[in-house]
């Protein structure tokens, strides 16, 4: 297959803010979107799937027009049936298809945990390696304006939760076409959940198709005071905090873990054990998510190198509220991770 | 008989024997509790896999339940490595990772048991897309019982199905019972035929104790999807000669009347069809034991074999997770 001559990553990126300001830049959907194009013109094995992908919306321009170019055998629009559909994705992958299954918001994912829990994510092991399930689910957090408690989940925690899936959470234009082509080349399923308040960034974003290996975090800035992970967006307000706090004299390290599952863990325990604070920060509840794993982690392989307690930035445990005011609180933001690398960093 | 050789019965005789006497042999090896895994027997019921899969190539796929024996042995499944994944060895058909609810031989296109009830229905479904895809001239079918017509999937799949015209079969086993709880205690209409012409999807419903019935019915029905017609169902109507699960007394818990068992086992599919057969002049006596002799050795062997092979390494306990 063309896949072979897909270059690896090797570079570390620098954040969006590419200094060459000639690089093409594009924003999240238009890396989708030029990916998922690739893809299909290379690789027979691809169809693309999900309610509304051939609609004038085109799932935020991610699939926008594609089934103009492919045909609506390989880019169609779906009955509403998340379960039946992500086994009937399943079913194609088993045969060595490679579905990419898109879902606006992973509030809808809930309805399709049958099949990604009980099946999915359990085929090949059940079977002894006799099936391979080269399945890519995408999904997109859709924080904000209202959305409410069944519009603006992440989830993840509960995908975390779950050996046989892969968890990828892009944080950058240019992880977002990485991250993908990596999914699709994994032959594993994958679920690829994204922000919306990512959307409007926009990257340096090569046109080749190119993989970032799963499991390999990112130090987004480097520091020596404090080490903040970040998970998906909470990358960006962690970037924004420790700008600020340079002001201040604060030098801190941000890192991107990039993929959950498998998650990088060498990455962070360096760096904690360089800078003897440990601040996580994700888009997902507290209790058993992103952030008590990684604390976790770092309590069982080093909680020598911390010199004071974990700190976890993330959502109360709570519905999430639609009200503005109430969203306000809700939302943790780089205020908040200011205020906490402050409370470690005074003491 | 009409529409059908005298080689194709005699196929559909030794497929329902061999099912029938492997069943019968793991209920009475059961108790040495060797084989460390949940059976779900199918006996009673091996007419509807022997008559489907006798119309299939092992090219065609076909997905299954808990009970699915009979339809992993009907599609050629290895004898050998099924009974070693019933004691949980190396060499079993899922390397002891999957045990009897977990059976698979995809040379064979044997796709895969599931235990969630109905959870096969759309992997299927979703493997007939990929034959429309890839434009091959390929049918997957797929088993599941009355408790499945319960599930959303079994509605949410066939929508798919009838709009995308997939060849995909819906066989349904109406046994009456999921577990202890009766057909009529879970469903208005008791017939599930019905339901799949809400998609306008052909539908049919035999009864399930009469392998040539089944086996003819299902002909039409794989040859339509074949065809491009679209998917196509097929309720069979059948009992649960043995418990839900495991050996032991059909009656126990008293969830059901003696007279309602007797009443169903006096139509035995097997034994009635090899009188019909010896009736008819097609195998005589002598034919028929030396058919079911040469089965018993098989199984013997596979016995042999199972019990004799090597248990998973316990260093490999994390292999498999993916693919």
């Amino acid at each position: 297959m063309p896949w072979t001559k897909i270059l690896i990553e090797k570079q570390e990126p620098f954040f969006d803010e590419h200094p060459d300001t000639n690089v093409r830049k594009l924003t999240v959907p238009e890396s989708i979107r030029e990916t998922l194009d690739q893809a299909l013109a290379i690789d027979k094995r691809v169809f693309v799937m999900g309610q509304g992908v051939d609609d004038p919306a085109g799932m935020f321009g991610m699939t926008l027009d594609l089934h103009k170019k492919y045909g609506n055998k390989r880019v169609f629009d779906t009955p509403l049936s998340e379960n039946a559909l992500t086994g009937i994705a399943t079913g194609a992958a088993i045969t060595g298809m490679k579905p990419i299954y898109l879902h606006n918001r992973p509030d809808f994912l809930l309805l399709a945990m049958d099949q990604i829990v009980n099946h999915a994510s359990k085929l090949s092991y059940i079977f002894g390696g006799n099936l391979k399930i080269p399945l890519v689910i995408i999904a997109v957090i859709g924080r904000g304006w209202g959305s409410g408690a069944q519009h603006s989940q992440s989830l993840h925690g509960l995908f975390m939760h779950v050996p046989g899936l892969r968890l990828v959470m892009p944080s950058t234009a240019y992880d977002a076409k990485g991250l993908l082509v990596a999914s699709i080349l994994d032959g594993n399923p994958v679920m690829f959940i994204e922000h919306r308040w990512l959307f409007k960034h926009k990257s340096y974003v090569p046109e080749e198709l190119y993989a970032i290996p799963f499991g390999k975090g990112l130090v987004r800035r480097k520091g020596k005071d404090v080490t903040i992970v970040g998970v998906s967006y909470m990358v960006i307000e962690a970037l924004r905090a420790a700008e600020e706090l340079e002001k201040d004299g604060y030098e801190v390290e941000v890192i991107d873990v990039r993929t959950l599952r498998p998650l990088d863990e060498e990455i962070i325990l360096d760096s904690v054990k360089k800078t003897g604070h440990l601040i996580i920060t994700d888009t997902d509840w507290k209790t058993c998510g992103a952030t008590s794993e990684i604390a976790s982690i770092v309590a069982e392989k080093g909680v020598g190198y911390l010199k004071s307690p974990v700190k976890r930035i993330s959502w109360p445990d709570i519905p999430v509220p639609t009200s503005y005011v109430l969203e306000e609180v809700f939302y943790p933001n780089k205020n908040d991770i200011i205020g906490a690398v402050k409370e470690i960093l005074n003491k | 008989m009409k529409g059908i050789t005298k080689n194709k019965l005699i196929e559909l005789y030794v497929l329902m024997s061999r099912i029938r006497l492997v069943e019968l042999k793991i209920e009475e090896l059961y108790p040495q509790d060797e084989m460390k895994t949940p059976i779900h027997l199918c006996i009673g019921q091996e007419a509807i896999a022997a008559g489907v899969c006798a119309n299939l190539s092992k090219d065609d796929y076909v997905f299954s339940t808990h009970r699915g024996h009979g339809h992993y042995i009907a599609k050629g499944g290895s004898l050998k490595a099924m009974i070693a994944e019933l004691y949980g060895r190396e060499m079993g058909c899922s390397k002891g990772r999957g045990g009897s609810m977990h059976l698979i031989d995809t040379s064979k296109g044997f796709m895969g048991c599931s235990s969630i009830v109905g959870g096969n229905i759309p992997i299927a479904t979703g493997a007939a897309l990929s034959f429309i895809l890839n434009d091959q001239n390929k049918v997957s079918v797929v088993f599941f019982g009355d408790a499945a017509s319960e599930e959303g999937v079994f509605y949410e799949s066939m929508n798919f199905a009838a709009l995308k015209k997939l060849p995909v079969v819906y066989v349904c086993e109406n046994n009456f019972y999921s577990v202890y709880s009766h057909q009529s205690a879970r469903q208005v209409n008791e017939h599930i035929c019905m339901r799949p012409k809400a998609f306008d999807i052909p539908s049919y419903c035999v009864d399930g104790r009469n392998v040539v019935e089944v086996y003819l019915k299902s002909r039409k029905a794989i040859e339509d999807a074949r065809g491009g017609k679209g998917p196509v169902f097929l309720e069979c109507k059948v009992y649960r000669w043995r418990a839900h699960s495991g050996p032991g007394d059909p009656l126990k818990d008293s969830y059901r009347k003696l007279d309602e068992l007797e009443e169903w086992m006096k139509k035995d599919p097997v034994k009635d069809f090899e009188e019909y057969l010896i009736k008819k002049g097609i195998i005589n006596d002598k034919k028929a034991r030396e058919i079911k002799e040469e089965i018993n050795k098989d199984i013997l062997e596979a016995f042999e074999f199972a019990k004799s092979s090597p248990l998973p390494d316990k260093t490999e306990l994390m292999r498999y997770l993916f693919g």
